[in-house]
């Protein structure tokens, strides 16, 4: 819409027209007092969420099947954290769109290798019981591929849906090695609270990295469950939930949207479906990259612009300036 | 200048950078133009308030969170004056989201940067675009269940387009130091040019204010001090 | 001890109409947004008849 020289002179220039006198310093101050209150008098009524953190010692006790099981996964290389690929590891090339493939070009810039860093170094760094110990001194001492050969059968066997579905009672012979006994040194040790204290750092004073507790954490159901128990789940508008009866991110809707669609979740194995959803996380960044771009460069594109101007809101805002004039 | 000269003050002409910085400031942001007692007419509408109302929401947040990194962030898991803190800081972070989104829809039907004010919505959106960054570091800075989930799950979106490499929501020390000290001062930074943007332009005239004024009338001498076009 | 069973007795109440689904806190706070923007908009606001008939006069 062609915009008058006039209008363009009013807009630029300094306004020469009718002005009120306004105090700003004192609308600061009334602004903040008013927030303050605000604040103030929410955090008296509803406080504010704080749910305590899950441990391994509380996996252990509430879920030490699904521990059990994710260890040996660990062990076997099969987890989501050993497929990861970067910045953890070459467990796969991660996502991509086409050639652009933005995870692996920066590498593995924060090693984690879940076999030793799971289980292996964490049982190595304290004392366990026999059995676990002859266990350990078993798996350091054989190849790498008898270590795999041991900890893919038992996974193989172990999640078997048709033969012993998770049930460890339910396994049927074979050559595990110290598989086994591994696992459940691991779920002992998470029992009596040491793997949450070596886990981090084993031999070390401090920490302030938690990147390895949460891949590990992730790799099982327990995390899952607790997300799916508090709402938070991607495909469920988690992003944008907040937790217990508190409002959460709203303002992240617009990118929480895209997770719900159904060609983001699609249980194909093959097509386009399918390749969307393994990449979902690249494809709706780089959808939500390109809204934001528009938004932040909205002044200078047609047609977005001028919706102001055809849908005419601005009417009401400045009815009574156009009144007097 | 003395009060009893009859003359003009002779013209500064600068020799310096200090000088020329010095020059560029009186001539675009004089001291009434910056601290101005009056505003146009047309400002006058609630709307208006809601600019005034996110930059406080700003203040309270960075007050509470001041107190909040003084105790470190496991504080508040073990204290009920903790919590208290924690509930004013996650209040005023959903205060200032509100009264920002309501500011954002308000410029846009106001198509607020007309008028060479296309640095001001720039300046607008990036203040948004980084505080969503603060929030999410500071989601996942709270070492409670919430901050785990967020951070294992946002590690993926992040990982996806490589910036996880180099920012890990997995990482306390990392995301306390950004959420803290780093995101929070290029907010000021961000938020500092986008209010001074706003007093160098002037709050932005009605969509078709020309049919309401007068047409100019001609000037015999050319303004003292002109609106600057954007620099 | 943590325990999800109490996750799952704290959630709150999800409005769900096929895939979109809302949490009622979330609802109110967007439905409030809507409202405090078109009650922004549409509540006069009050001059103080202080108008000049250029810049700078009441100074």
């Amino acid at each position: 819409m062609a915009v008058s020289e006039k209008q363009k002179t009013i807009e630029r220039e300094q306004w020469k027209g009718r002005t009120r006198r306004y105090d700003i310093l004192q609308e600061g101050v009334i602004a903040g007092i008013v927030v303050a209150i605000l604040t103030v008098g929410l955090a008296v009524v509803f406080s504010s969420p704080d749910e305590p953190a899950l441990t391994f010692k509380s996996w252990a006790a509430d879920a030490p099947d699904d521990l059990y099981a994710t260890t040996v996964k660990e062990l076997a290389g099969t987890s989501d954290s050993a497929e990861y690929g970067p910045p953890y590891n070459n467990g796969s090339e991660g996502v991509s769109i086409g050639p652009i493939a933005p995870q692996k070009w920066m590498g593995v810039q924060q090693p984690v290798d879940p076999v030793n860093d799971f289980v292996i170094i964490p049982l190595s760094n304290q004392e366990q019981p026999a059995k676990v110990a002859a266990a350990l001194a078993i798996w350091k001492a054989a190849t790498p591929d008898q270590q795999a050969a041991w900890a893919e059968a038992y996974d193989t066997a172990l999640n078997d849906p048709e033969g012993a579905d998770g049930d460890v009672t339910a396994v049927p012979e074979g050559d595990y090695g110290p598989v086994p006994d591994l696992a459940t040194g691991l779920v002992g040790m998470a029992a009596s609270g040491a793997l949450d204290g070596i886990l981090p750092n084993p031999g070390q004073f401090y920490n302030e990295n938690n990147t390895k507790q949460i891949l590990f954490m992730g790799d099982g159901g327990y995390l899952d469950d607790a997300g799916t128990a508090a709402h938070l789940q991607g495909n469920e508008w988690g992003m944008m939930n907040g937790i217990g009866k508190y409002p959460g991110q709203q303002w992240l809707a617009p990118f929480s949207f895209w997770y719900q669609l159904p060609i983001f979740n699609s249980e194909d194995e093959t097509g386009l479906a399918a390749t969307l959803t393994a990449n979902a996380d690249l494809y709706i960044m780089a959808i939500i990259g390109l809204l934001t771009l528009i938004a932040v460069f909205l002044p200078f594109i047609p047609g977005l612009r001028a919706i102001p101007r055809v849908i005419p809101l601005h009417k009401l805002i400045w009815r009574s300036y156009y009144r007097r004039g | 200048m003395t009060a009893d000269t009859q003359q003009p003050p002779a013209e500064f002409v600068p020799t310096t950078w200090t000088g020329k910085l010095r020059g560029v400031a009186e001539r675009k942001l004089p001291y009434d133009k910056a601290l101005p007692e009056t505003q146009p007419a047309y400002v006058a509408s609630w709307i208006y308030v809601f600019g005034v109302l996110t930059l406080v929401s700003l203040v309270v947040i960075v007050i509470t969170g001041a107190v909040l990194a003084f105790e470190g962030p496991m504080w508040y898991n073990s204290s009920s004056v903790g919590l208290f803190f924690n509930s004013l800081h996650f209040w005023s972070v959903q205060l200032f989201m509100f009264f920002m989104v309501i500011h954002l829809w308000g410029k846009f039907w106001m198509a607020a940067w007309r008028g060479k004010r296309a640095k001001t919505w720039i300046t607008g959106c990036l203040a948004f675009l980084v505080s969503i960054g603060a929030g999410l570091s500071g989601y996942a800075l709270q070492t409670n269940f919430e901050s785990q989930w967020i951070s294992f799950q946002s590690k993926d979106g992040l990982n996806a387009t490589g910036v996880g490499a180099w920012f890990s929501v997995t990482d306390i020390g990392q995301m306390l130091l950004v959420h803290a000290f780093l995101l929070p001062a290029v907010i000021a930074i961000i938020v500092i040019g986008h209010v001074v943007l706003v007093r160098l332009h002037g709050v932005v005239p009605p969509i078709d204010a020309a049919k309401v004024e007068p047409d100019p009338q001609v000037s015999p001498a050319p303004q003292e001090s002109t609106v600057g076009e954007a620099s | 001890m943590p325990s999800i069973l109490h996750m799952i007795a704290d959630a709150s109440t999800y409005l769900t109409w096929g895939w979109l689904s809302v949490s009622v806190p979330n609802l109110i706070v967007i439905l409030l947004m809507i409202l405090v923007f078109i009650l922004a908009i549409v509540i006069p606001f009050p001059h103080d008849g202080n108008d000049t008939d250029d810049q700078g006069s009441t100074k």
